[in-house]
Parts: structure tokens; C-alpha cells; sequence
């Protein structure tokens, strides 16, 4: 047994394990969010997640024009002016993926609830017309010019070919999102500056030791993801538990129809829950990056089945079981580690999920949306 | 007609969190006869339901079915003792053919499971023709083999409530529960509900009747049954209810004191 | 109406009357028309390994850079009985499994253990043996979790998936991430010979495969079986209250679609010989379950030709190099939003089912 090796590093383990569970919380918090409102899974979130931290990539490198390490010199932020850049990058990540989840809702999902618009038939002919000249020409670029010319008339064709006023099935839903799910992560893999290589994201503080607590060194940048994740998560509550469109948000959950009765323009709310689960992935992958210093084009799959993971671990549709949830994974997968090897961890939290759901089939906190049916 | 007590419904209490939503309900449902179960909505008549078909188990009471205890039954189990329902809001298998979904319901009391069915021994053969054939005859008599192969979504409404009775009867019950089937009917419908109510007692079998609409109760119920806030306040024939002051009461409104 | 939805409706018109054509002189023929048109349709599939000879034909079924009877025994083959089996999970009973190459691992694995170094038994008999394991592991996943409602249990068999694939990446009995070689062919008869030379013979065993299994689940689901499992897939809770014991059938929907996966894993195993953990990644079981709905969740035909696209295309689509998946992406989106129901729905409602032997009302 190793149990000597989890004694004496239990706590550093510890404080690893709550950064790690703070960005499965908020990445779980955008599975919670549409699972509660939709009943879906939406396979797509961890791409949002990508999508995330290159927008912070982008942010602290092109924006800000922070080096990379080897770049020569250390010029790191402190005081005010690393408050400053943190919070613009992390703006940044935000709007990259509060967009980009609000895309895809309107292009994956939107037509498959009978609800099929114009933006997402633009988007939908645009990418039809890519991938048909794919077919045919081997060129991005002619490619794209062929795709704009033919995105007018297919999306008036793909206007009257929607399925207006039916819902789909929601296994439809699932592969709609697998395949979104996938193109974009190929896309990132396709025409990204890396290819498939993994990026090195910036440093821009330095990572001192912050304080030693029980033997535990505490580092400056997993406090800021701990304290960031709980900021951004009491925010998010707030938002929902107080706020007009939080309210709308709740009852669209509790029951969509009589919601759509009372006057709540539920295709609104349901855009306005992609949002904040995409901002919230967006802190994540702000947070993510500050701390591993990398990202790449598949960095959100494996993230993503954790987190999801994670929300189902709380209580699916419970924003505090997510929280939970994100938190008890990463200490699980971290003491795992730490007494039966690093390839084992994953292993261990499916197990962990698998016993909790075995005696608490709802998770740990229950569903707070859950309906109870005949 | 006996008065053998075919379902012994005992003092039972239903709460869900702080709500009760049924307290200390008696009902007794003899056997052969056509009980009606009436009351405001929300009076508690489809809980009562539900307790006897195993949806909840209920917070106090028995539920005694043909002399057996059914409360600690599965949801199957309490269906193989014998008692069968429709629902409320129609909830048949949408994309299966009418005649499935009453194969279904007479598949119910059949043995032959998977070994059977990929060698096609001559039971399985024989019991899925019975269940077939059974299921023939119960559109029939319901009077919608017309449609035996349409897809039950793409039924007509009153089809489809036809077609609720027609797979609980398929399962072969001794109590048969209808759930509110006339609701959404023009009058003249609800007269041939009547008749096929009654149709279906003279086959031998109890049915337990919830109903919001009184012609439909009034007309074909030997005795009925009166809930209100979750209490039974009359139980009696027809008649007698349809003079209780209680009842009119619960129906009207307290009437003003002139 | 813009020219677009015109062509689209036009192809789609000339698409339906080609089929209601097909369709009446299917019915105009008599029963010994019937079984040429089978024989020659089941004989065509057997030579399909020449179909690149045919001069139109060739060029288009061709596959780049591959060998197109290696993409049909190590990819197509595999792809259709997996296909047949999840979707009597997902299709069928309305079960969603994202964890499928759990089972079809689990019969690799097994078949790998049975012949090789460990105890070198023949195919022939790793064959059943290795489909009853695979069942076993569907009833050990499925009878703690299928009292789960549908969403959990998505992703708790999405974890027995990884859990399989971890655990034979990290044992070293198994092989640990190497994998697992010098595993047996299956036994020659007469002039097939299984080897590594030609895939042939390994794509007539799986094609015999995979119409032995269509039969044996054609007869199933026009059962009892397969009432229930349609029967819960629509709603459960009314299956239940009509007296189907919905634990027991979900357990055998599952039970069988893992021993159909296993049955996949065995063929695998035996034609390349060698495994390893990364053959059986989580994007499988996705890759999977996008094939069966893809094609047409709950109806076998609709399955199987989404196992040939998923698993064909791809191949096709060499040129595209790493283009592909991203083409199968926004394929996969296309084709949800416009066929949620797949390209070969289930057909329900034929007027079949009033020529049973019934005697009123029906005309």
C-alpha cells in the first residue's frame, strides 16, 4: 500500500483537488443548467469549453501580447494591473464561449425542438455548401467562396424544409449534439494555427507559494481558481434565484408549457441558459489555463465527460449538486491517484459515480427540478 | 349480483411532503358491480387510483385485492392480480399498432420469454397466436378492429380511448379502472361509452369509475363513491348521492343561507 | 419556390416513386420470384469482395489507400453487428448505452484470453464462450443500474465503458496497453483458409454472422420480447401498470445487445489477431450509437445501413485526409435536423397486421 505516500501529502492533494473539482463544477454547471430546462444532455458543452480557453489563449497572447516563457524575460503583473489582465482574459473566454453555446443552440438544437430560424438555416446551408465542394475541390479558401454563394439559396430551401412545430426525438437531440460536438472540435483540429499539436498557453503570474497550511504548499494560482470558481458560481445563483430572466429560467425547468402559457418566451430563456452555461464554461476554461498552461483541439472531451460526470454525481438540474458533484470528483480522482496510481483515477471516480447512483439514484442532492410522473 | 368484496380499499392515507392528498379513505368495491368514483378535481380521485394500481404506495391503510394484501406488490405484480387501467391524459404506445398494444396487455399472462422466442417452440407459437387472436377480439368487441394496424398515435381521439380499454382488458383484470374515459366526449359518444360500460360488465367484469361528468356516473353506476378534499363524505346508490346535501355542497359550493 | 427546394423536392418525389414502384412490383410477385430476388440479392452481397471489378460500379465503391474487402471484414462487418445489437438497446427497448465497446471489448478481450499464450483453446470455442461472457457483463452493468432513469444510465454505462478499457490498459495479464497477440483464426474449412493473406473468408463469416443474428432478432422482436421492449421504449411506466415486468426485459435487452456486441468483438479479435486497449476508445461507443440512429433508431434495416455509412464513408472519404470527421460532423447535425428520425425510419402501421388471423371488422 502507498496509503503512507496519501498521508503525507494529503492536504497538497487537497488543495490540487478542490482547483481541479472548481473547474468541473463550473463546466458542470452548464450540463446542469440545459439538462434542467431541456432534459438534455448536451453533448457539445466540453467544446464550448475549448472553444474557452483559446479564448483566453487569445486574449492574454494576441490582445495583450503577453510572451511565452521561453520567449526570454518574466514580465509579470502584479497588484492591480494582474487583477486587470485577469478579469479581461477572463471576459474574454467568456464571450467566446457564452457565443459560442448560443450558436450552437440555435444551429444544433433550435430546429430540432419545431423551432428552426433563419440564423441557424444561414449557418446550417453555409456549412452544407463547405462540405459539399470539400467534395470536389481541395482549397479552404475556394471552398468558402463556394459555400458563400451557395448559402443564399439553400438556406431559403432549408427555411421551408424545416420541421416547424415538431419535436424531435430526443435521441435526435443527443446525435445532433455528438456530431456539433465533433465538427467543431475538428474545425479547431483543422484550421486552427497547431493543427492537432497542444498549445502552450502564457504565463502571467507568478505561481509563488502563497501560504503553507498543515504541511500543504498552497499556491497563488490554484487559490485563484478556487476563489474564482466560487465567485463566478455565487453569481450565478444569485442571477437564477433573483433576477427576472433567473425566474424564467426556473419555471421553464419546473414545466415548459405551462410557462409558455403564463407568457415566458421560452425559446428566450432556453437562449439565455445556453448563455450563462457558456459563460460558465468560459470561467473554466479561463481558470483551466491559468493553471495547466495548455490547450488543444480535443482538451474539452475528456474535461467534459468529467464534468457531466460530475453534475449527474450532485444531482442532475441542481446547480448546488453541481457544485458538490465537481468537487468530491476532484478530490476522489486526486486521493485515487495518489493511493492506487495516476492510471487508476479514472476508474475510480466512475466507480464512486456508479455507488453513489446505486443508493442515492438521483445523486447527492437530488434533482431540485425533478418531476415526480405517474 | 354479490355482495362479495372484490377490492378492500382501508383506511388510507396518502401525503406527499406536507400535502395529504387522501386521508383515511374506506372504500370497498364488491365484485361485479359498477362503482363510481366522483368528486371536484382535485379531490383526490386519481391518487386513489393510483394507490390500487401500485403508482404510490400509500402512507397508512391496506389494499386488500380478491383476499390478498397488494400494497408491498410491483406495479406487474398488482396487474397480474387483477387489476387493469386507463389513464387520464391517453398514454398508449404511440408507435405501435393498436393490435400490439393490446398484444401487450395480453402478453401479460404469458410464460415463453427469450429461449422460446428465438427457437420458436410450438408454446411461444401458440401463446403469441393466442395473444394475437385475444387481441383481434378485444378490438372487436370495442368495436375499432378497423384500425388494428394503424400506428395508435395516428388513431382518432376516441379510438384511442377505446383502444385504453380494449389493452387493459387484455391483460385479463377481475377489477378493470377507468380513469375520466369519457373525457373530451360529445354526448352522444358518452351514450355509447355507457353501453360499452355496461357491455363490458356483462362479461363478468368489476369496473371502478372515476368521472367529473355526472350523466356519465348517474347513468351506469350501480353504487358510487363521493370525494372531496381528500376525504370520502357519501357512498351510496345513485340516487341517494345525487340528494345528499354534502355532495351538492362539494359541487356547488356551500349554497348561501336562504 | 426558390430552385433549391425545388430540385430537393423533386429528387425526393422521383426517391418515393422509385420505392412505391419497387414497392408494387415487390408485391405483384409471386413467392418464387420472391426468394430469387433474395437469393440474388444475399448472393450479390457475397461477392460484393468483386464489386471493385465491375467497371461503373468499381470506381465508385472503391476504396483509397485500403483493400475495399478489408474495410468490408474489419470495418463494415463489424460496424453492422454492432449496430444490430445497440440498437436492440437503444432502438428497441429506448435504453441509451454510450459505453457499447464495453461489450464488444469484453468479447475481444475474451476471445484474446481463450486462445492465445493463456490458454490456447480453438476460435470455435472461444466463440460461444466468449459471448456468454459478454452477456454476463451486460447483466452484471445492467442489473444495478437499469433501475436508473434513462439520463444516468447514459452515463454510468458511458463509465463501465472506460472502466473496461482502463482496466485492460492497466493489467498486466492483459497485456497492460500492448495489448494482446497471437490470437487464433478461425479454423480453415476446406478451401477457406483464415489468414492474415486474405480477408475474404473473414467477410463471409461475418456477413454469415450478421444474417444469422438478423434472424434470430427478427424472431425476437415480433415476440412477447420484443412487444415489451417497444412497450417500455413508448412508456414505461404504462408498460409496467399492463403488467410487463420491465426490469427483467430491460435486463435481457441489455443481456442481448452485449452478447450481439461481443459476437462483433470476437470477429474482430480473430481477424486482426492482435489487440490492444486503444481499439476500443469511448469515440467507439459514440461512433456506435451515431450509426444507429443515424440509420433509423428501432428498425434493424435503418441500423444496419447506418453501421455500412459510419463505418464505409470514412474510408471512402480518404482523400479528404483529416477532413472527414469534421464532413461527419455536420453530416451528423444535417441529418438530425431535417431526419430526426434517421434515414430509414421504423415504419409503424402496415396493413399487415389486419390480415391476422382475426375475424371481425378487418377488411
Amino acid at each position: 500500500m502507498r496509503d503512507w505516500l496519501l498521508y503525507r501529502t494529503f492536504w497538497d492533494l487537497t488543495i490540487t483537488g478542490l482547483a481541479l473539482g472548481s473547474i468541473y463544477s463550473l463546466v458542470a454547471l452548464g450540463y446542469t443548467l440545459v439538462y434542467g430546462v431541456l432534459r438534455l444532455i448536451n453533448f457539445a458543452h466540453s467544446e464550448i469549453f475549448m472553444v474557452g480557453t483559446f479564448g483566453a489563449l487569445m486574449a492574454s497572447q494576441e490582445f495583450l501580447g503577453i510572451p511565452m516563457l521561453e520567449d526570454g524575460g518574466y514580465p509579470y503583473r502584479t497588484g492591480f494591473m494582474l487583477l486587470v489582465f485577469l478579469v479581461f482574459i477572463l471576459l474574454c473566454a467568456m464571450v467566446f464561449s457564452g457565443l459560442g453555446a448560443v450558436a450552437l443552440e440555435r444551429v444544433a438544437y433550435k430546429s430540432l425542438r419545431g423551432n428552426g430560424d433563419l440564423f441557424g438555416a444561414v449557418v446550417l446551408a453555409f456549412l452544407t455548401g463547405f462540405v459539399v465542394s470539400m467534395v470536389f475541390v481541395d482549397d479552404t479558401l475556394a471552398n468558402v467562396i463556394v459555400a458563400a454563394i451557395l448559402t443564399a439559396p439553400i438556406t431559403m430551401g432549408y427555411m421551408s424544409l424545416f420541421r416547424r412545430g415538431k419535436q424531435s426525438p430526443r435521441l435526435a437531440f443527443l446525435i445532433s449534439a455528438i456530431g456539433a460536438s465533433t465538427a467543431i472540435a475538428e474545425a479547431m483540429a483543422i484550421w486552427g494555427p497547431e493543427k492537432r499539436e497542444q498549445y502552450q498557453t502564457p504565463r502571467i503570474l507568478e505561481k509563488d507559494v502563497l501560504f503553507s497550511f498543515l504541511g500543504a504548499d498552497v499556491r497563488v494560482d490554484n487559490v485563484i481558481v478556487i476563489v474564482g470558481a466560487l465567485l463566478m458560481m455565487v453569481a450565478l445563483t444569485l442571477f437564477v434565484n433573483k433576477s427576472r430572466l433567473g425566474r424564467g429560467v426556473r419555471a421553464v425547468a419546473q414545466d415548459a408549457e405551462t410557462a409558455r402559457i403564463l407568457g415566458v418566451n421560452v425559446d428566450m430563456i432556453i437562449l439565455v441558459t445556453f448563455a450563462l452555461g457558456g459563460v460558465m464554461a468560459g470561467g473554466a476554461a479561463m481558470l483551466f489555463t491559468l493553471v495547466y498552461e495548455q490547450s488543444r483541439f480535443n482538451i474539452g472531451f475528456i474535461l467534459g465527460v468529467k464534468s457531466f460526470t460530475a453534475a449527474v454525481l450532485g444531482g442532475i438540474g441542481n446547480l448546488k449538486g453541481a457544485l458538490l458533484g465537481g468537487l468530491v470528483l476532484g478530490l476522489v480522482e486526486n486521493y485515487a491517484s495518489a493511493v492506487f496510481g495516476g492510471q487508476w483515477k479514472d476508474v475510480v471516480a466512475f466507480v464512486v459515480l456508479l455507488v453513489v447512483l446505486m443508493f442515492r439514484p438521483t445523486g447527492l442532492l437530488g434533482e431540485s427540478l425533478g418531476r415526480a410522473r405517474v | 349480483m354479490t355482495n362479495d368484496v372484490l377490492l378492500q380499499f382501508s383506511d388510507i392515507t396518502m401525503q406527499f411532503g406536507g400535502v395529504t392528498a387522501l386521508s383515511e379513505v374506506t372504500i370497498d368495491i364488491h365484485r361485479g358491480e359498477i362503482l363510481g368514483l366522483i368528486g371536484p378535481n382535485g379531490a383526490g380521485k386519481t391518487t386513489c387510483f393510483n394507490v390500487m394500481t401500485g403508482v404510490y404506495k400509500p402512507t397508512k391503510g391496506t389494499v386488500r385485492f380478491d383476499g390478498q394484501d397488494i400494497v408491498p406488490l410491483k406495479r406487474y405484480e398488482i396487474t397480474l392480480a387483477g387489476i387493469a387501467r386507463t389513464f387520464q391524459n391517453i398514454r398508449l404506445f404511440g408507435n405501435m399498432t393498436a393490435l400490439e398494444n393490446v398484444m401487450v396487455g395480453a402478453d401479460a399472462r404469458k410464460a415463453s420469454s427469450v429461449g422460446g422466442a428465438l427457437l420458436r417452440t410450438p408454446r411461444q407459437r401458440a401463446e403469441d397466436k393466442e395473444s394475437r387472436d385475444r387481441a383481434m377480439e378485444l378490438l372487436t368487441f370495442m368495436g375499432i378492429a378497423d384500425r388494428a394496424g394503424d400506428a395508435a398515435r395516428n388513431l382518432p381521439y376516441g379510438y384511442q380511448r377505446r383502444l385504453e380499454i380494449a389493452r387493459a382488458l387484455g391483460t385479463e383484470p377481475k377489477l378493470l379502472c377507468l380513469d375520466e374515459p369519457a373525457a373530451g366526449f360529445n354526448p352522444a359518444e358518452k351514450q355509447e361509452l355507457n353501453e360499452l360500460i355496461l357491455k363490458i360488465r356483462e362479461q363478468g367484469y368489476t369496473v371502478l369509475l372515476i368521472e367529473h361528468d355526472m350523466s356519465v356516473v348517474m347513468n351506469v353506476s350501480d353504487r358510487v363513491a363521493v370525494l372531496d378534499f381528500g376525504r370520502k363524505i357519501a357512498e351510496g346508490l345513485p340516487a341517494d348521492v345525487r340528494a345528499n346535501p354534502d355532495v351538492i355542497a362539494a359541487y356547488l359550493g356551500v349554497p348561501d343561507a336562504s | 419556390m426558390n430552385p433549391v427546394v425545388r430540385s430537393l423536392r423533386q429528387v425526393g418525389a422521383s426517391l418515393a416513386g422509385a420505392k412505391a414502384g419497387l414497392a408494387s412490383r415487390w408485391n405483384a410477385m409471386g413467392p418464387t420470384q420472391r426468394l430469387s430476388a433474395y437469393v440474388l440479392g444475399v448472393l450479390a452481397l457475397y461477392l460484393a469482395p468483386w464489386w471493385t471489378e465491375i467497371p461503373l460500379l468499381g470506381s465508385i465503391v472503391d476504396t483509397p489507400g485500403t483493400q475495399f474487402t478489408t474495410v468490408l471484414s474489419d470495418r463494415v462487418i463489424i460496424f453492422v453487428l454492432v449496430a444490430l445489437g445497440l440498437n436492440v438497446v437503444v432502438g428497441l427497448a429506448g435504453l441509451l448505452d454510450l459505453g457499447y465497446v464495453g461489450f464488444y471489448a469484453v468479447g475481444a478481450y475474451t476471445t484474446a484470453i481463450l486462445t492465445s499464450s493463456h490458454a490456447s483453446l480453438p476460435w470455435l470455442l472461444a466463440l460461444p464462450v466468449s459471448i456468454a461472457v459478454s452477456m454476463v457483463f451486460g447483466v452484471i452493468l445492467g442489473a444495478p443500474t437499469l433501475r436508473l432513469r434513462g439520463d444516468y444510465l447514459a452515463i454510468v454505462t458511458l463509465g463501465f465503458g472506460e472502466i473496461i478499457r482502463l482496466s485492460a490498459k492497466n493489467a498486466e495479464w492483459l497485456g497492460g496497453s500492448r495489448g494482446i497477440n497471437d490470437i487464433k483464426h478461425p479454423p480453415s474449412i476446406g478451401p477457406l483458409k483464415f489468414g492474415v493473406v486474405d480477408p475474404k473468408p473473414y467477410y463471409w463469416l461475418g456477413l454469415t454472422m450478421v444474417f444469422a443474428v438478423m434472424f434470430l432478432l427478427h424472431r425476437l422482436e415480433n415476440s412477447r420480447v420484443g412487444r415489451a421492449w417497444v412497450a417500455i421504449r413508448e412508456d414505461e411506466d404504462a408498460a409496467e401498470l399492463m403488467g410487463v415486468d420491465t426490469f427483467r426485459f430491460k435486463l435481457w435487452a441489455f443481456a442481448i445487445g452485449a452478447a450481439v456486441g461481443g459476437l462483433a468483438g470476437v470477429q474482430y479479435a480473430g481477424k486482426v489477431g492482435f489487440i490492444n486497449p486503444d481499439n476500443f476508445p469511448l469515440l467507439l461507443s459514440i461512433l456506435f450509437l451515431a450509426a444507429v440512429v443515424l440509420g433509423g433508431s428501432g428498425n434493424m434495416h435503418g441500423a444496419i445501413l447506418g453501421g455500412i455509412l459510419v463505418s464505409y464513408l470514412p474510408e471512402r472519404l480518404r482523400n479528404f485526409q483529416d477532413k472527414r470527421v469534421f464532413v461527419f460532423g455536420v453530416a451528423l447535425v444535417l441529418v438530425m435536423v431535417f431526419r430526426p428520425e434517421g434515414l430509414l425510419p421504423k415504419k409503424v402501421g402496415t396493413r399487415k397486421a389486419v390480415a391476422a388471423p382475426g375475424e371481425g371488422g378487418a377488411q
